[in-house]
């Protein structure tokens, strides 16, 4: 690999998985906050009020850290990414430029009233809320249709010079790729946004603060959380593992640590992918599950990476078989710790359980990792390919841009981003510390 | 259909510039104007609700680049590798400066935000302009339909240009002045009482200022970047484009002095766009022009995708525009009129 072309990968990858930080909890708290925000013009009740005011300033807390990360991404395929920006424009530029327009513009425009709502009717900020909601979901949705072309390839035709060219708008937007990845993310971001609200629930409750907010937040994010967390495994996990079998065998190999192609086929739940010996060291492993899952078939055959030529395989593979373990290990515990939260809120303990408010308190960095994880999987999975099949990564980079530059533009990057990492912790804290009675509707708080 | 995204991006680019334009010059004049903390958040709370919504012109102009024009995406993209990273950093720093300022109440947090926002803004401004002046200019595009171009050589505009040479950075002044002035006149129509006053003395000195600018940079384009006039010279009639554009600063100057807010602010708007169309008409049909061999630069014909993705992306986009011109419209309307310290929030 040329150095330019491991700082450009890098670079993306660095900003990419940092921006996404904050996009997974604001697509999932517009969701809650539509809610929340329902629930108080419905009942016309100011509690419901008060609780929707203190996740709206979390909200654009967030929003704006997304919105000024998210910028680079888009400017980067352009930047860094050039030869892959002239191959793929003729698809890729439809659905980047539909984001632009149907979803950018409805968001930025309507969060500035839900900030300065002081002037507007509780009716107006909840027109606001369900813009903010539709307007992040259809971004998801633009944004993930990109990506699913990238993984699958589909309504493209080759011109002459050897660019590709969308041939059907609407089967570019009906990827079949697109059902499972979207629902699947869409889910994760609402698990992100119920851990942090039930997280801030069990702390204020925890701590005897804030107790009929606290309880609230705690309801909202356990029932959210235990809906969205089943759905994270079931359809949507499952669904999405499928296609990755049906499509893209050696990735499915590479994470499950498969080397060899096997009847009946295990699942591997620990262990290290050992390069040398081609096997996993320490395994600890459910025998045949694996092609059960994938076939419903405890004896079907899978793919193993030995199927595959050495130079189709992903060029990470250690990374992303634990990428894909962290994802779906971690997704298995939030299913687990929701269902008895969900268990406990129905009999009526959950308020009084200390360990398991401890619990959901401390869970609330993990769907972080999950997701990134999650999104480590598929695109590292997707490599050596940068569009799968078509177009090889070490070959979108942009020609001039040489490794001296790269590389200045990436430690920038980091420099800039370690700052924005410490303000948004500093600036969340705070703002957790202060607590939803400081924001009232009516009157100011310090500006 | 080439064409018709050819107008369609730099419409969208000028929209930006009259738009966040005006949130860009109410940053940069505002250490200008501003005494006491309250006409500071008035200040910033007569652009709080809009800024981020005109900053996403800029970032939907360059997505519908990137779908009309992937070549020219790609190519403008990775050869001005540099300055657009320093665009991003600024764009961040700017954005979080707007966003941050009131989450802690402590007048070193805001002093250091107050001072990033102005320094961004007037970089960013600065570098729009020298972005135009760069596209006048031209770029030494290779065979491949590629270049890189460093911050600077030797300061001329010859054939191995820098992106700073005495032409791009007489263009950058331009638009700061321009902004300015834009900016002030926002501020006049937004404020009241002595922020008022301060207001209208920056706008005329600033309208000034853009005036003798925009009278350098008109007179230099020509010996730059001979094609543009060759362009309006083959049809004369476009000449009225231009020349409105100048009709309007100097009404923007006339209504400033009658203290007519909205309509000088109006007529500076009508000017930005005025100029940026006539930069459209004589650059058509370049979109980058090569300074090396005039055969290698990218048209809106030879850098298009194919005529289906044209033709499919104009019913979404014609849709999807009519929306945003309706809500923000709508948006506007919610917040006009004269801003109050108290509409911080």
């Amino acid at each position: 690999m040329t150095s330019a072309l491991l700082y450009d990968r890098l670079q993306f990858a660095f900003t990419a998985t940092f921006h996404y930080l904050f996009p997974q909890l604001t697509m999932g708290l517009a969701l809650l906050l539509f809610y929340l925000r329902s629930r108080a013009l419905v009942t016309d009740d100011d509690h419901y009020q008060h609780v929707s005011d203190f996740w709206t300033s979390i909200f654009a807390l967030n929003f704006g850290f997304g919105v000024v990360t998210g910028i680079p991404l888009e400017f980067q395929f352009g930047t860094n990414w050039a030869r892959f920006s002239t191959f793929a424009g003729g698809v890729i530029g439809q659905t980047l430029a539909m984001e632009g327009v149907f979803a950018f513009f409805l968001e930025s425009s309507f969060l500035g009233i839900l900030l300065f709502r002081k002037r507007f009717s509780r009716r107006l900020q909840w027109f606001a809320a369900l813009m903010l909601f539709v307007g992040s979901w259809i971004s998801g949705y633009f944004i993930l249709a990109t990506n699913a072309w990238m993984q699958h390839p589909v309504a493209y035709q080759v011109g002459d010079d050897g660019r590709v060219f969308v041939n059907s708008l609407t089967g570019l937007l009906t990827n079949p790729w697109l059902f499972w990845q979207f629902t699947h993310n869409m889910t994760a971001a609402v698990v992100t946004a119920s851990c942090v609200i039930a997280a801030v629930g069990a702390y204020y409750l925890l701590s005897g603060q804030h107790l009929s907010h606290a309880k609230t937040f705690l309801q909202t994010g356990v029932v959210a959380g235990a809906i969205a967390s089943a759905l994270m495994i079931f359809p949507t996990g499952h669904g999405n593992a499928k296609q990755v079998f049906e499509h893209q065998p050696v990735k499915g190999a590479a994470f499950e640590g498969l080397f060899t192609t096997e009847r009946g086929a295990g699942l591997y739940l620990v262990g290290q992918p050992n390069l040398e010996t081609m096997t996993i060291d320490n395994p600890i492993e459910i025998p045949k599950a694996l092609s059960f899952l994938v076939y419903k078939d405890l004896y079907a055959k899978v793919k193993g990476l030995d199927a595959f030529p050495r130079d189709e395989w992903p060029d990470n593979l250690p990374l992303l078989y634990y990428a894909y373990h962290v994802m779906a290990g971690l997704g298995t515990i939030f299913a687990a710790i929701f269902g008895l939260a969900l268990l406990s809120l129905w009999r009526g303990r959950l308020f009084n359980m200390k360990w398991l408010l401890w619990l959901l308190m401390l869970s609330a960095p993990f769907p972080y990792i999950a997701t990134s994880a999650g999104w480590m999987t598929a695109e590292l999975g997707r490599q050596p390919w940068l569009v799968y099949g078509l177009l090889r990564t070490a070959d979108g980079t942009s020609p001039l841009v040489h490794s001296g530059n790269a590389l200045f533009t990436l430690i920038g990057f980091l420099g800039l981003y370690l700052l924005l990492g410490l303000l948004f912790v500093f600036l969340l804290g705070k703002a957790i510390q202060r607590g939803p009675d400081s924001i009232d509707s009516q009157t100011t708080y310090p500006a | 259909m080439e064409t018709l995204w050819f107008i369609v991006v730099t419409l969208m680019l000028a929209i930006f510039i009259v738009l966040d334009g005006f949130d860009f010059g109410v940053d940069m004049v505002y250490p200008f104007v501003v005494r006491t903390e309250a006409e500071r958040r008035t200040v910033l709370a007569s652009i709080g609700p809009l800024w981020n919504a005109n900053e996403v012109w800029l970032i939907a102009a360059g997505a519908v680049l990137f779908f009309a024009y992937p070549k020219a995406y790609a190519a403008g993209f990775s050869g001005f590798y540099l300055a657009l990273i320093l665009v991003l950093w600024l764009l961040i720093f700017r954005g979080l400066a707007l966003e941050l300022r009131s989450h802690v109440d402590h007048v070193l947090w805001k002093q250091a935000w107050d001072t990033a926002f102005t320094i961004a803004s007037f970089l960013l401004a600065f570098v729009f302009g020298a972005a135009l002046g760069n596209l006048i200019r031209g770029v030494p595009l290779n065979r491949d339909g590629y270049f890189f171009v460093p911050f600077w050589t030797d300061f001329q505009p010859g054939p191995e240009p820098g992106i700073l040479d005495w032409f791009t950075v007489l263009l950058g002044l331009t638009t700061v002045s321009i902004l300015a002035f834009h900016g002030a006149n926002y501020l006049a129509m937004k404020t009241e009482g002595a922020l008022y006053q301060r207001a209208v003395s920056t706008a005329c000195v600033m309208g000034w200022v853009s005036a003798g600018c925009t009278v350098l940079t008109v007179t230099a384009v020509p010996f730059v970047q001979p094609s543009l006039r060759l362009n309006f010279a083959g049809h004369p009639m476009e000449y009225l484009v231009p020349l409105s554009g100048l009709f309007a600063l100097g009404s923007s100057l006339y209504l400033r002095q009658r203290q007519r807010d909205t309509a000088a602010f109006l007529t500076s708007s009508a000017f930005i766009l005025l100029m940026l169309t006539s930069v459209m008409f004589g650059m058509y049909p370049y979109i980058l022009v090569s300074t090396t061999d005039p055969a290698l630069s990218l048209t809106v014909f030879n850098a298009a995708t194919d005529s289906y993705g044209l033709t499919a992306g104009f019913a979404w986009f014609g849709v999807g525009f009519l929306l945003v011109v309706a809500y923000q419209s709508y948006v506007y309307s919610l917040f006009w009129g004269k801003t109050r310290s108290d509409d911080a929030h």
